[in-house]
């Protein structure tokens, strides 16, 4: 609806610019334009090319929050430009938005990026259901609500690839599968069409590749468009592997499991026993480490009878609680 | 702010290797007059490996921890980003799935304990800023710390995820504004704190109250690599260094931040970050409350700087 007294307001947007085929180097440029109240990201990025330069490049298709095309970075913020409205980022950022591809590094042409990489991942957890069809199925596979709602709204990702180029991981580890993936592998795992869990649940327990290598940061969860909330999937994958018996005795599965031994024994985690534990021989590697803390008074190494270990007070119910409510085990 | 009273649930960290954590914390409340009853009973809160191992025993155990806080009827507040989210994960779930509070009170009636829901969960951060309040923390500081320029870094698990930020982090602030029902308006709440996970804004507004020069620098909301820091030092390395370098670029003096898996990350592992990034790295690495007890003139016992591994003592 047209509003002639609608307050609008000056924002200048730098944009990055970038073209694979011609540039050494990428490069911001400027824009100014007077900004609406109801003006999406997306109408920003047309108005830079309609208005001022028809070179500018970005996805756009549905303008419905579906297609998973347009999302960008503004000020370093996963955006899908069609979901998210202008006026709200300035409030957050100030007058000036910088309008980035998802990843600088893969930039094609200006906000356009090789998604390739998070294509190639996503496949990687086989992202369909793996069944045998009977060719004539004489009836409809009933799914029960309860069944739905494991799903716990992971079949809404649209591959945007906002959760993947906000994952801090995926920008030092190339091997990491990342929670697009992630969230995908969780998806079809569950449901209960499909036979393929199986295999998916080893891929995801890969070290370097798997989801031990989640920081926990919680970004995932943040940039997604359409709350998927990935890091919950990553949370359940790494309970699934212990309930069907997938994890394998490792650095990381060791050190899920240890807390339960510290937290029997003092209530606290025993911080010298949880590495010592999880590493085993590799403990080794900590040697540095372990002299600076020592040296600073952190932590004590003689201290064999764990005097000067903390004790939870009534210690005995966390004891209590852990032999009735334990539900997993690590073999 | 007279007669703030809050359950403190301490985290393993605070009593093992960040005492330092504890003894400034402790301070800073009795400078303040904050009373901070000691939640001695609590047990670790799985710190999220508990929870990828087994869930349910994870909701149990911090179910239990929030019950102590029930039970002196205070709210509860934290010293540990981690702790934070832990507890008021566990907190969300049982608050809004029935069936999961009955199975968890069903164990801990085993016990003679129940979970209610009473008691909010707080990080310590949030309720000095908001209860308390910044002017009058201002009004106290005896030590301005207008020589330097202090970096923050803000810690996932406070900020992130921004739902779980604003219904319990910034609960108090709305509370007192507007009543007990507001904290339930997720928009009022994003409203009231401004303390976007992109943009978080509390410890720098903090050091501005504590005369100090807050430093801008992109990583302040980033993360540290802890939780990882075992099967892939290299991750970790890389995004803990990364953040130090990044402090330091633009002119910080020291950091400072609200978690102490962030501080143990960033202040022990700066060798082993600098070999690895190529850089050498060298940054005193403070607990919020450590940064507080040195403006507002505590001792140098209470502020234990002696604790901290990148050498930090001649700060005082």
């Amino acid at each position: 609806m047209e509003n002639g007294n609608e307050q609008k307001q000056e924002v200048t947007i730098k944009a990055f610019r970038f073209n694979a085929e011609t540039d050494y180097l990428p490069y911001y440029k400027s824009y100014k334009m007077e900004v609406g109240k109801d003006e999406l990201i997306l109408d920003l990025l047309n108005r830079i090319k309609w208005e001022h330069d028809g070179s500018f490049s970005y996805r756009r298709s549905c303008r419905h929050g579906i297609c998973g095309a347009c999302g960008i970075k503004v000020n370093g913020k996963a955006t899908l430009a069609c979901k998210q409205n202008a006026i709200e980022l300035v409030e957050l950022f100030g007058d000036e938005l910088i309008f980035e591809p998802q990843s600088k590094k893969r930039a094609v042409k200006d906000m356009i990026i090789d998604k390739g990489d998070f294509w190639e991942k996503h496949a990687e957890v086989k992202p369909y259901v793996e069944t045998k069809v009977e060719p004539h199925p004489s009836s409809e596979t009933i799914m029960s609500q309860e069944q739905v709602e494991q799903f716990l709204d992971a079949d809404y990702c649209i591959q945007c690839g906002a959760c993947h180029y906000a994952c801090p991981v995926l920008e030092v580890n190339e091997d990491y599968l990342g929670p697009a993936a992630f969230a995908a592998a969780y998806r079809f795992s569950i449901d209960p069409r499909d036979e393929a869990g199986r295999d998916r649940l080893e891929k995801t327990s890969e070290m370097g590749a798997g989801v031990w290598d989640c920081v926990k940061c919680f970004e995932c969860a943040e940039a997604c468009p359409k709350d998927v909330n990935p890091i919950e999937k990553i949370t359940k994958l790494h309970n699934m592997q212990f309930e069907q018996g997938v994890a394998k005795r490792n650095v990381a599965t060791k050190h899920a499991e240890g807390f339960i031994r510290s937290i029997k024994k003092f209530g606290y985690l025993d911080e010298q026993d949880i590495v010592l534990y999880s590493e085993g021989l590799g403990v080794v590697k900590h040697l540095s480490e372990a002299l600076k803390m020592i040296k600073a008074g952190k932590v004590h190494p003689f201290d064999i009878a764990k005097k000067k270990m903390p004790r939870s007070k009534n210690l005995d119910e966390i004891q209590k609680l852990i032999e009735i409510s334990q539900t997993n085990e690590l073999k | 702010m007279s007669n703030l009273k809050y359950a403190l649930y301490t985290g393993c960290t605070a009593r093992e290797s960040t005492p330092e954590l504890l003894t400034s914390t402790m301070a800073v409340a009795k400078k303040l007059g904050i009373e901070l009853v000691l939640l001695d009973e609590a047990s670790c809160c799985g710190a999220s490996h508990l929870q990828d191992f087994d869930e349910f025993l994870s909701l149990v155990l911090n179910a239990r921890n929030i019950c102590y806080a029930e039970k002196l009827g205070l709210p509860m507040v934290t010293i540990c980003n981690t702790c934070q989210l832990n507890t008021v994960m566990t907190k969300e779930r049982l608050d809004n799935d029935p069936k999961m509070k009955e199975k968890v009170n069903e164990k801990l009636a085993e016990v003679g304990l129940e979970y209610k829901g009473t008691s909010s969960v707080r990080h310590f951060q949030y309720a000095l800023i908001d209860d308390y309040g910044l002017e009058n923390i201002s009004k106290k500081v005896e030590v301005p710390l207008s020589h330097f320029n202090i970096a923050p870094f803000y810690g996932c698990h406070n900020i992130r995820p921004s739902h779980t930020h604003y219904k319990h982090n910034s609960a108090g602030a709305v509370a007192a504004e507007y009543g007990v029902e507001a904290v339930e308006k997720v928009e009022l709440m994003e409203k009231y704190t401004g303390e976007s996970p992109y943009n978080p804004t509390s410890i720098d507004r903090l050091i501005e109250a504590l005369e100090g020069n807050s430093v801008d620098y992109e990583s302040k909301n980033k993360c540290c690599g802890f939780h990882v820091d075992l099967q892939a030092p290299e991750t970790s390395n890389a995004l803990s260094g990364g953040a130090l370098i990044d402090a330091i670029d633009n002119n910080a003096d020291l950091m400072v931040t609200p978690c102490p898996l962030c501080q143990l990350n960033m202040d022990l592992k700066q060798d082993s970050a600098g070999k690895q990034l190529g850089r050498d790295i060298e940054l005193p690495v403070l607990h919020l409350p450590q940064m507080i007890a040195l403006a507002l003139g505590c001792t140098k016992e209470e502020i234990g700087l002696k604790y901290n591994v990148t050498k930090a003592t001649e700060l005082v």
